[in-house]
């Protein structure tokens, strides 16, 4: 029983990470309808921001303040790196297909990872610790303070985005634009500012989402973002890709069904098994779990 | 509809940059036979330099043990040159990266001998891709020695392949007799990682002894390399309450799991073989979670013996004050093996120098003295470290 809810707490820390990928993924395809493919590379680039700040520009760490200074850099960095991908990779290809621009994202994708390598160099890199870390221990069960954390900003972030899209002038100006983009500009909507802030509030997710990870799992390289990349796009998928609830939801359960899979003796197939579930997904229920009703989008 | 197009053009993108990568070669691979031209190997002729090929991994997830043994060799081949070479030439050290990927060091290896035209291959510290290399060198009767490749298939790859450091049934012999000795530990977990022939040799290595001695495997559980989540395996391992946990990884991943395991409670001893030896281990795992952990590896740099002091030194003074750790050790040594068999050889010629490597006896090594036996392996003695203090402490030592 101890084992079980351990794990729980174990699945549910890393579906937080899932969730908080998954949420960028899921909100650019709202407004788009093409899976942005550098997302995990800029969720790359909020970890090294991260450990530049603290290495090279000195924040002040192991305090709440230097801590949320960090994590504020990092994701004001890449909302602007996000704003700049879009605008100078993605605009121009606005009006060919949609496959001209997925395919253009797995170049950018490339690009950064590459680039990655040639300037922060290839070589992984020990996180430094940000917040004061303890343990606490609930009985025989252990919870560490980053865990919650990390639980804690995701669950904060996904009420900030449904409140952005659900209760603001810019949310509403996004549905409308998910929903027919000439119609909206009819009525006065200026696309291109609406898409440029999808992409910097996206980004901004995957900074935070990639200093939160280096945090639990201190070893950073310039390739990290592929696999939680791909776990997350499955995770949005799962949850019904353009539903952020559901893009919640895919996070935890992907965070929850690995736990499980690996406690069990079965660790080599826990990726295999993530992935498994994305084909069944795609086969047997391709809108996902909450994707079915539209006026859910974004 | 919308799909089917997609995975011709991707295809046909790569295609196209598969094309252009070879393209690029072209030139480059003319442009080197007509420089080789004037070096050449040199069959005692040409006096010009002994062509010698190293290949590391000097970026990716083990660039701490490419770097380091690099540096090492570097150090071997530049004190070399100064005092006038070997049979009266220089060395030319020729290095290439390996990246840490699997499939580059078959590439490198042909490179080398094809057109490097290369007398002698050192590398590479992974096992598993000293195995790809190795029967390109054995197919064109080049030797090759791996400096600290544990893996014991590594040199049954062929007559001219061959090591200086000790093996991993060795290694895991010596780490259950410390199980069982020092730490009286019975019931032991292992972690090992799926993905790397240097851990799953290890680990069977460590567990056969172990088991053959009385001790009991109470669990184990496998991670795949770059994995960076253990918990899930690490409580399934906590609600054995095992006496310790044997991790036969690499440091990265090494590191990860020791910190995650104290996070969890596991106060528990960990411990595992060569494969932790990096000042990233430390970074990584912050050094408070490392007290109670141990590793086995080649030497210790806080030896006594002049030799061992007279190579920190000059290591520290060429490379900004770091201390050698046992990567770099057994990169300078296997460059000093490979030059003493020049030496006694005579030539560079593929049979006469595998001959004399072959016959290397009591050879004076930073990390013991080196007798290669009749299976071409190093027999010597190895140290179990740990840390304290945020610094690696000699515990033992321990001779075969």
């Amino acid at each position: 029983m101890i084992e079980f809810l351990q794990q729980l707490i174990n699945g549910i820390s890393l579906g937080a990470i899932y969730a908080l990928i998954a949420l960028g993924y899921t909100m650019v395809y709202g407004v788009l309808r093409f899976i942005n493919f550098a997302h995990s590379d800029v969720f790359m680039l909020g970890a090294f921001v991260g450990y530049y700040a603290v290495k090279k520009l000195g924040v002040p760490v192991g305090g709440l303040a230097g801590g949320l200074l960090v994590l504020c850099l990092a994701m004001s960095i890449c909302a602007i790196v996000g704003i700049l991908i879009e605008r100078l990779a993605y605009r121009p290809l606005r009006s060919r297909p949609t496959l001209s621009v997925l395919i253009t994202a797995i170049g950018v994708s490339l690009l950064l990872q590459n680039l990655g390598q040639s300037v922060f160099g290839a070589n992984p890199k020990a996180f430094p610790r940000l917040f004061p870390e303890t343990n606490l221990h609930l009985g025989q069960l252990s919870i560490t303070s980053n865990q919650l954390l990390v639980i804690a900003v995701s669950l904060v972030l996904l009420a900030g985005l449904h409140f952005i899209v659900h209760r603001t002038k810019t949310g509403t100006a996004m549905r409308a634009l998910s929903f027919n983009a000439t119609a909206s500009s009819l009525v006065g909507i200026n696309n291109d500012r609406i898409i440029s802030f999808t992409f910097g509030l996206g980004s901004a997710l995957a900074g935070a989402g990639g200093i939160l990870y280096a945090m639990n799992y201190p070893s950073i390289d310039p390739l990290m973002g592929t696999m939680p990349g791909l776990k997350a796009f499955v995770a949005a998928v799962l949850g019904g890709v353009g539903s952020l609830p559901g893009a919640a939801l895919g996070g935890l359960l992907i965070g929850l069904i690995e736990t499980f899979v690996a406690g069990t003796g079965w660790s080599t197939y826990r990726d295999a098994v993530a992935f498994a579930i994305l084909i069944l997904i795609l086969l047997l229920r391709p809108a996902g779990l909450l994707g079915k009703s539209r006026s859910d989008k974004v | 509809m919308n799909r089917s197009p997609f995975h011709p053009s991707t295809f046909g993108s790569l295609f196209a940059a598969v094309c252009l990568s070879l393209a690029g070669c072209k030139p480059a691979d003319t442009g080197g036979t007509s420089k080789d031209a004037g070096s050449g190997t040199g069959s005692g002729a040409n006096p010009g330099k002994i062509r010698v090929g190293e290949y590391a991994s000097l970026t990716g997830s083990e660039a701490a043990f490419g770097q380091s043994s690099h540096k090492g060799t570097q150090l071997a081949f530049e004190e070399i040159n100064k005092s006038g070479g070997v049979l009266g030439r220089q060395i030319e050290h020729l290095v290439e990266d390996t990246q840490s990927k699997q499939g580059e060091s078959a590439t490198i290896s042909k490179k080398f001998i094809s057109r490097d035209k290369i007398v002698a291959l050192l590398g590479e510290v992974a096992s598993g891709r000293s195995l790809e290399a190795a029967p390109t060198c054995q197919a064109a009767g080049i030797p090759m020695i791996s400096p600290s490749s544990t893996n014991p298939k590594v040199t049954e790859m062929g007559d001219y392949i061959f090591r200086v450091c000790f093996t991993d049934p060795f290694q895991g012999r010596l780490l259950s007799e410390f199980a069982r000795k020092t730490l009286k530990a019975q019931r032991v977990a292992i972690l090992s990682d799926t993905a790397s022939a240097y851990s799953v040799g290890l680990a069977k290595f460590f567990k056969d002894p172990f088991m053959a001695g009385g001790g009991q495997i109470v669990l184990e559980q496998k991670y795949s390399s770059k994995d960076k989540d253990f918990k899930a395996q690490l409580t399934a391992i906590k609600a054995v309450n095992p006496d310790a946990i044997c991790v036969p990884g690499y440091y990265t991943e090494a590191g990860l799991i020791v910190a995650q395991a104290r996070q969890l409670g596991i106060l528990v001893p960990i411990f595992g073989g060569d494969g932790w030896e990096a000042p990233q281990l430390i970074e990584i795992a912050g050094g408070k979670a490392l007290e109670n952990t141990y590793y086995s590896t080649h030497y210790s740099s806080e030896n006594s013996d002049p030799l061992v002091q007279a190579f920190v030194a000059a290591f520290k003074a060429r490379f900004n004050g770091e201390t050698p750790d046992a990567m770099a050790a057994l990169g300078y040594d296997s460059a000093k093996v490979l030059i003493d068999a020049i030496k006694r050889a005579g030539s560079t010629e593929g049979p006469k120098l595998r001959d004399a490597i072959a016959a290397t006896k009591d050879f004076p090594c930073i990390t013991g003295r080196t007798t290669l036996d009749a299976s071409r392996n190093a027999s010597k003695a190895a140290v179990i470290l740990t840390v304290k203090d945020n610094k690696f402490k000699y515990v033992e030592t321990v001779s075969p």
